[in-house]
């Protein structure tokens, strides 16, 4: 039913159109019904939207080839899974997703906080329907997921890289990461419009942010993991400019989650905030024109369209609309307090919020310079790994010792000795550390040395804080060591929540230094019976085998582990020919030890006619962090997020009595 | 199929334009306008912020002070401006109260 998609879009257009328009000539004029109309197409496009997408979805189930997305993302062979995944995996399915996910978003954000910012929320629907509306163009206009063509017998089938079970979850992740920074765009340019920058927008926008960043870090990981096992080449992290395009947005949206604290704990950082809300939306718009303008070439990216130039016409007008706005509320933003001392909580933020705003500026000059180059002086350039791994130690290392030192240090000032006195304990365990692994041969890796003496550094002081807080919970008389830990982060969800994020990051941390710094890589050709060592493996080669899989051919070095003596099981590698898609990929093999945190990796680079295999063999040590580290991050962000009942009845209490004078 | 999604997407029409104009239609309760800026309401919702920012911030050094990021020192000098704040915050939002309570009872004596 394509003629149902496109009369469901080109209602959804419309009805955003309205949202727009008629939403800001109520908000200009403050027009009441005339706000609750326009609010009311916001939600009916959501709904229009949601139809398209169900359509498109049955078409996909249904592998109606006379759908050209359709024919064009999918195969009769394709796995269910990847074929109801394909809604994502082209150009005008996953416009079509970034609409949708807008649409619901904004809905939600405008009906839950209808009674908390009254005098915002007018501003509110025309700015996010004018974000909605550039989407909704674009699959109108440009890129439709229901242009319909005589149906071919077979799709052309799936990118065998995105057959991943990865890749089903990655996507959705990363849109509602980068669709849901809309929201605290949107309230805070409403703030600006309507010249109510205090804490409102704040409050309200802070769990949304929260989650979209949550959702945007989380689907960065899920892609490192996908292009860990996908894309074979032992790494897990490879800069590319697709990754860097959603890690840029994350690292501004993490700088502003921590200098938001800063204002309302002290009222500063007013402008700085508004220009990290922009920024970040700036960059995840930016992020979404990297990955599907198909501009630049990447392993993530599978894209080739025309919709460069509209990108990069919006992403002007959002940046220069946003320049503006602030620059006609600058006097309502200028703070009135002053930073009382360069060792204090709000001095530390303002550090990491500078180390974080340089590490996404060196990124992005990384990414756009090989374009500027080629547009500019016409000589094609790649900026490569070194570039990326110099800035990432530059900036990082200290983050990472602001994370250690940050927590311990008190709002407004805190004098050198009680500084040092708090860092006595977590100084000295990190130097043994560093001493211990040194002693232990881990020298061979400087950077790696550095990164594990430091990891200790800010574990120690997350537990000395956790356990300092209970202590002190304890002495006000709570009962009991768990009761008072409840209590503890019970009370203060977002300090604690934070802690556990800190956490998560030493784990990643711990990870990536494991296999930057200290894994082993070993390449033989094996004859069937014979074997190759690496690290305490051994990896005898028992030959390959050949099976047809549900939409491929597949061939696998079947490979028999040995531990010492001991085997210590089996594991395959190998290749999958794909019949729809005529495309071959490498199928790794991965051995876990859960107990060590390691991998062994193999990779089968090249099967010859003599029957033998080409092996690559990699020992990654504490790669699996890397993984745990990303369910630490979501778990931290939840206990961040989980709703504070007490604080909420405070909020309520203060917006509804500012509402009870304004109707006196 | 055709004439199922042609009906589906005219229903879809109407529906929309139903709930979209539903507003605009229904009786007009009260006043139209939005509320306009109330330079009273923005001033005691700034105290209302600087009340619970002054508070949040005396219970926050409490606990640093408890938890020993804090010397006795430092916590004898900010802990005087910060209960000074608060006091301020409080009482002018008393007095704001109180000139509230006033206009009220004026309104209904007339």
């Amino acid at each position: 039913m394509p003629e149902l998609g496109r009369a469901a879009l080109v209602a959804a257009f419309g009805l955003i159109l309205y949202a727009a328009v008629v939403g800001g000539y109520a908000a200009y004029r403050g027009r009441r019904r005339l706000l609750d109309s326009a609010t009311n197409a916001l939600f009916a496009a959501f709904g229009a939207t949601a139809i398209a997408a169900l359509v498109l979805l049955a078409a996909l189930a249904a592998r109606d080839f006379s759908f050209e997305y359709v024919a064009r993302s999918t195969s009769r062979e394709l796995p269910l899974g990847y074929t109801l995944a394909a809604f994502w995996s082209g150009q005008a399915g996953s416009l079509l997703l970034w609409l949708l996910v807008l649409t619901g978003i904004a809905s939600a954000a405008v009906a839950l906080n209808r009674r908390l910012v009254r005098e915002v929320l007018p501003w509110t629907v025309p700015i996010v329907s004018a974000v909605a509306l550039f989407f909704a163009f674009l699959l109108v206009a440009v890129a439709s997921p229901f242009a319909t063509q005589a149906a071919p017998a077979d799709g052309a089938g799936m990118n065998p890289s995105l057959q991943n079970p990865y890749m089903i979850a990655h996507p959705p992740m990363l849109y509602l990461g980068y669709v849901g920074l809309t929201i605290p765009f949107a309230f805070a340019m409403a703030a600006l419009a309507s010249g109510r920058v205090d804490e409102r927008w704040i409050v309200v926008t802070r769990r949304w942010t929260l989650a979209a960043w949550t959702f945007l870090g989380f689907g960065i990981l899920l892609g490192a993991k996908w292009a860990y096992e996908e894309v074979g080449w032992g790494g897990w992290y490879a800069w590319d400019p697709v990754e860097n395009a959603a890690l840029m947005p994350w690292l501004v949206a993490t700088a502003f989650l921590h200098s938001v604290m800063v204002q309302e704990k002290k009222d500063m950082l007013r402008v700085w905030n508004v220009v990290l809300v922009a920024g970040t939306f700036a960059l995840s718009l930016f992020g979404t024109f990297l990955t599907r303008s198909g501009v630049i070439s990447s392993i993530h990216s599978f894209t080739q369209s025309s919709i460069g130039p509209f990108f990069l016409g919006f992403i002007a007008v959002v940046a220069a609309g946003s320049i503006a706005l602030i620059l006609w509320r600058l006097p309502l933003l200028r703070s009135r307090t002053r930073l009382e001392s360069l060792v204090s909580r709000e001095a530390a933020f303002l550090y990491n919020n500078l180390f974080l705003v340089a590490l996404a500026l060196t990124i992005l000059w990384g990414v756009i310079y090989p374009l500027v180059s080629e547009a500019v002086r016409g000589v094609t350039v790649s900026v490569g790994a070194p570039y990326y791994d110099f800035f990432a130690v530059v900036f990082g290392l200290p983050l990472v010792l602001l994370m250690g030192i940050g927590p311990v240090v008190a709002w407004r000032r805190a004098s050198l000795r009680s500084l040092a006195s708090q860092l006595a304990w977590p100084a000295g365990i990190a130097l043994l550390t560093g001493v211990a692994l040194l002693l232990g041969g881990a020298g061979s890796s400087p950077a790696g040395l550095v990164g594990y003496t430091l990891a200790a550094f800010v574990l120690t002081t997350i537990v000395l804080e956790f356990v300092r807080g209970t202590r002190a919970r304890r002495s006000l008389g709570t009962s009991g060591w768990w009761a008072a830990f409840s209590g503890l982060v019970a009370r203060n969800r977002r300090r604690y929540g934070g802690y556990i994020v800190h956490a998560a990051i030493v784990l990643l941390l711990v990870g990536a230094v494991g296999i930057g710094g200290f894994s082993t890589t070993r390449e033989a050709r094996l004859a069937p019976g014979e074997s190759m060592t690496v690290e305490d493996y051994r990896l005898v080669y028992a030959g390959s085998e050949e099976r047809r899989g549900a939409n491929a051919q597949e061939v696998r070095a079947q490979l028999a582990v040995y531990r010492g003596d001991e085997q210590a099981g089996t594991m395959a590698a190998g290749k999958n020919r794909y019949f729809a898609e005529e495309q071959t990929s490498n199928e790794v093999g991965i051995r876990t030890d859960w107990l060590r945190g390691e991998d062994l990796f193999v990779i089968a680079d090249q099967f010859n006619e003599d029957g033998s295999v080409y092996l690559k063999a990699i020992v990654n040590p504490l790669v699996n962090l890397i993984w745990l580290s990303g369910l630490v991050f979501v778990l931290g962000s939840a206990v961040a997020m989980w709703p504070d009942a007490r604080e909420q009845r405070r909020l309520a209490a203060r917006f509804a009595g500012e509402g009870a004078v304004a109707r006196a | 199929m055709e004439t199922v999604a042609l009906v589906l997407g005219a229903l879809l029409a109407a529906a929309c334009v139903v709930f979209v104009a539903r507003p605009l239609l229904r009786p007009a309760r009260g006043e139209d306008a939005l509320r306009p800026s109330d330079p009273e309401a923005e001033a005691r919702l700034r105290l209302l912020e600087e009340r619970d920012r002054a508070l949040a911030a005396l219970k926050e050094l409490e606990f640093d002070h408890r938890t020993g990021k804090i010397s006795d020192e430092d916590y004898r000098a900010l802990v005087r401006p910060l209960r000074r704040a608060a006091g301020e915050a409080l009482r002018a939002l008393e007095h704001e109260e109180h000139r509230e309570r006033e206009r009220e009872e004026v309104d209904v004596h007339r």
